[in-house]
């Protein structure tokens, strides 16, 4: 194969990325020249739409393609992710129009930075080597701390938007840590690589830095997924943000979080199961636990949900804490990743229509978040219209 | 005998399916809801009637069987079947649903679609419950039943109703997540969700006894037995009078249920191992709750009393295990069973009557009424007949059930007995003494002066109601004919020991 061909290849896994990137692009300078909001929403909803055409169809045709020398592979896993965050965001955007026209934020910046969001999720879920994982996870990152911080008049906006950098960067560099650990003990970034120098298990490869990186990887991604002890940031970010905005981290980036997590402590990691699991279990018990109590208490709509957001994510992470049984016995895997991510992908659904009750709610100058408030709201318009 | 056309899941989704369209007519006039909602439930109930005209009383097995793939990961199916102790039940959840839509006509005037639409749902989903041949569609359909009851009780409840609502869900939510693990660990034991399957396991005693209280937290929960009746008449006093009338015929007889298909054929031995215990509860609920209904100044509290103290005979009549007479086990089993379809047709019933009084009144206090036989005579012939049976009168279903229970258990144990048949002595004392005080005597107040007598709609529901009670009390045998065959199989299968 010649080298162009080869390159022409080696775009074909990453079309949807390539076509957000193209997208994000275009919107971007078109409303620097001509600002206009309900343009950049127009456009931004048909690049999302095309790309979750893409997505679909890869998930249909249900193939394995690697490119750039194992980078990236689309597999259905990441195909059905990807579709999932399209979706999400796709529905965001529509649920918030009126609430983001209302605040001063309908505007490009908005759109672009949702669709580098997206662009991030989708690196996340595709990579299969921890360098593309971590610029993904960047990239998304990134983008959902400027929309945070959108209203950047705004206190509570930008409180939370620090909040969410300063707790988001700590994470990435836990994360980022263990990685490099991993390359210490495995001498690899390649998952599959790392994969099977843990199975194998040779002299070459030094096991206790190997579950040392697996703690702070695992820890890593429990700051990501905002699970118990690691959540701190989670009400005050979901309150603080823009419901827009909480609804665009409150949904999306939780599927690439599970897939990234899927691909580093499964794809890679799973000869090191024994070793990660408890620490997961622990982390599913007590989400679940404290998510669900505190929930209760809560008066603020808002971080309601955010606790609420925390024990599911506590489902989600028990799955992940018992795929495999015993030393090596992993008959359970596919059972319990899979119920993983059907619960991850309804997890999203019931989140956006929870979510966007409080923004179809909200008026210019007038959050929904409070419990009094909207009983008061719900008994003037009548359960049915305001549903 | 095969049954090609699914009989079942029409009488499951054509009331369901009645329920969307009435909730997408919610814009329309208030009578066309009305007669789309009646015609919904006549056509449901029409539908569940080729059950019985079909149905093959030597078998003792499932009948009208459906089954097709659902979660194939996890092997369950989408698996229907009844058997004669489903059957009517499956009959008389369709029978009082009309009754229901009947008994709303004029007097539901907020939300009218929503109304209808949930008590139609309400009914393919209990139906569904007693079709389920698989566990977990079984639980699926049970806990569905929670959320239309949770919406009428919170939204056309009394004046408590918010509080009424959430006691109902989270008491009923709590046991039926027990049975919920149960249901797993059974997965686990089998790799199947089949009944038939999990009723043939071998299990050891501790597996039984941890699987049997698990189904008891679920069960007794909704039957309501004696330590966790309490929500009950919490909930009756604030639910509207359709609402009331639906938990009390159908939804406790869900819990009931629930032992015929779980506790009794998947866990034998724990059955036969804490049956003293099941008989211990259920006198405590015949005696002790029946002298509480006695000194209830509410009718509703009253009736919700009353209902325990009567399911108190369904658990007693299904643990009262014999091996040396199994006659007169299956004597008493059969009463029980008599006594859940009795108890279906006379709670119903007056809790409509009270209804009925209620929506002329505005009152459910036993004292702002008396005289009422002088300005509504029609209404207190039928109230009458409904308080006889209420207190297990000859000729009245109430009489059959209890009877048949109070014999076997007599055979079981006379002290058993003895205590049980002083039940009679209380249902007669509580329900005519309310009697008395509501219909007789001089005319109370100027209120009950201005009385209106049933009018034609509300005669005819009543009057229906009345033929089934003296129908059933008269001439049992369709009913006995049809659950015989079942009946002894089952008891046959409790009766051998199922230990690993």
């Amino acid at each position: 194969m010649s080298a162009a061909n080869t390159f022409l290849a080696d775009l074909i896994p990453v079309t949807a990325e390539l076509w957000l990137l193209i997208a994000a692009s275009g919107i971007l300078i078109w409303d620097a020249i001509k600002p206009n909001g309900d343009r950049s929403q127009w456009l931004a909803q048909i690049a999302l739409f095309i790309a979750l055409g893409i997505n679909m169809g890869y998930l249909m045709a249900g193939n394995t393609l690697y490119a750039w020398n194992g980078l990236i592979v689309s597999d259905p896993l990441a195909n059905l992710l990807k579709a999932g965050c399209t979706l999400a965001t796709m529905m965001t955007l529509h649920y918030s129009r009126h609430y983001v026209a209302d605040r001063g934020m309908h505007t490009g910046e908005f759109y672009v930075l949702a669709i580098t969001a997206l662009a991030g999720q989708m690196l996340m879920v595709s990579s299969s080597h921890m360098l593309m994982l971590y610029l993904g996870l960047e990239l998304m990152s990134l983008s959902l701390y400027a929309l945070v911080a959108l209203r950047r008049d705004h206190a509570n906006s930008t409180e939370a938007a620090m909040k969410y950098f300063v707790l988001g960067a700590m994470a990435s560099g836990f994360l980022l840590y263990g990685i490099s650990m991993l390359y210490g003990a495995t001498g690899s970034l390649d998952m599959a690589t790392i994969f099977k120098a843990l199975e194998s298990g040779g002299a070459a490869v030094n096991r206790p830095t190997a579950i040392l990186a697996s703690v702070f990887i695992v820890a890593g991604l429990a700051f990501k997924f905002g699970a118990v002890p690691f959540h701190m940031w989670v009400p005050d970010v979901y309150d603080g943000s823009p419901t827009a905005v909480t609804l665009l981290i409150a949904s999306a980036p939780k599927l690439a979080a599970l897939g990234m997590a899927l691909r580093i402590m499964v794809e890679a990691m799973l000869p090191l199961a024994a070793d990660w699991q408890p620490m997961f279990l622990f982390l599913g018990v007590a989400s679940v636990a404290l998510g669900n109590v505190v929930a209760v208490m809560q008066t603020s709509f808002k971080r309601m949900l955010a606790y609420s957001t925390i024990s599911h994510i506590g489902f989600v992470v028990l799955a992940l804490g018992v795929g495999v049984v015993g030393i090596n016995n992993r008959a359970g895997a596919v059972d319990a990743y899979g119920a993983a991510v059907f619960y991850m992908l309804t997890y999203v659904l019931t989140t956006l229509v929870s979510f966007g009750v409080i923004l179809l709610l909200a008026r210019a100058g007038f959050e929904c978040d409070n419990v009094a408030i909207q009983k008061a709201v719900f008994i003037k318009w009548g359960l049915n219209r305001g549903v | 005998m095969t049954h090609t056309y699914p009989w079942l899941s029409l009488s499951i989704w054509l009331p369901i399916a009645f329920g969307g369209l009435v909730l997408m007519l919610s814009n329309a006039r208030a009578s066309t809801l009305r007669w789309t909602a009646l015609l919904g439930a006549v056509l449901s109930f029409l539908v569940t009637l080729p059950l019985y005209a079909g149905f093959d009383d030597k078998v003792a097995s499932l009948q009208y069987v459906e089954k097709a793939a659902w979660i194939e990961r996890f092997n369950i199916h989408y698996h229907l079947g009844i058997d004669g102790l489903a059957l009517w039940l499956v009959l008389l959840t369709a029978f009082i649903t009309i009754i229901v839509v009947v008994a709303a006509w004029e007097v539901i005037e907020e939300r009218v679609a929503q109304y209808f639409a949930a008590f139609l749902m309400l009914s393919g989903l209990m139906i569904g419950v007693f079709a389920a041949a698989d566990g977990m569609l079984f639980y699926v359909f049970f806990e569905a039943t929670l959320i239309p009851m949770y919406l009428i009780i919170g939204i056309w409840g009394g004046a408590n109703r918010i509080y009424a609502s959430f006691k109902f869900f989270l008491y009923t939510l709590l046991g039926s997540l027990l049975m919920l693990i149960a249901l797993v660990y059974l997965y686990r034991a089998t790799g199947s969700f089949d009944l038939a399957v999990w009723a043939k396991t071998k299990l050891s005693l501790s597996e039984q006894s941890y699987l049997f209280f698990a189904f008891l937290a679920a069960f007794a929960v909704k039957v309501p037995m004696f330590p966790v009746h309490t929500w009950l008449p919490d909930v009756h006093v604030e639910a509207p009078t359709g609402g009331s009338a639906v938990l009390a015929a159908i939804m406790l007889k869900l819990g009931a249920y629930g032992f015929l298909r779980f506790s009794l054929p998947i866990t034998p031995d724990a059955s036969h191992e804490y049956a003293g215990l099941m008989i211990g509860l259920s006198l405590i609920a015949v005696v002790y709750v029946g002298l509480v209904a006695l000194v209830q100044t509410d009718m509703k509290k009253l009736v919700a009393y009353s209902s325990i103290a009567h399911m108190g005979f369904v658990t007693l009549g299904f643990f009262m295990f014999s091996t040396s007479n199994p006659q007169d086990q299956a004597l008493a089993f059969q009463g029980a069973y008599l006594q859940m379809i009795s108890h279906g047709f006379i709670s119903g019933a007056m809790f409509l009557c009270i209804g009925v009084l209620y929506d002329r009144m505005h009152s459910r206090n036993i004292a702002d009424y008396g005289g009422v036989v002088n300005t509504m005579p029609k209404f207190a012939a039928l109230f009458l007949l409904f308080s006889m049976a209420n207190a297990g009168l000859p000729a009245t279903s109430g009489f059959i059930g209890e009877f048949m229970v109070i014999l076997g258990a007599v055979k079981y144990n006379f002290w058993i007995g003895l205590t049980a048949a002083s039940a009679l002595i209380l249902g007669a004392a509580y329900s005519l003494w309310m009697y008395k005080r509501v219909i007789f005597g001089a005319v109370g107040n100027e209120h009950v002066e201005q009385l209106k007598d049933l009018n034609r709609r509300e005669f005819w529901m009543l009057a229906t109601l009345a033929a089934a009670v003296l129908w059933m009390g008269i001439y049992p045998a369709p009913f006995t004919q049809t659950i015989d065959a079942s009946v002894a199989n089952l008891l046959q299968h409790v009766a051998q020991t199922k230990l690993k």
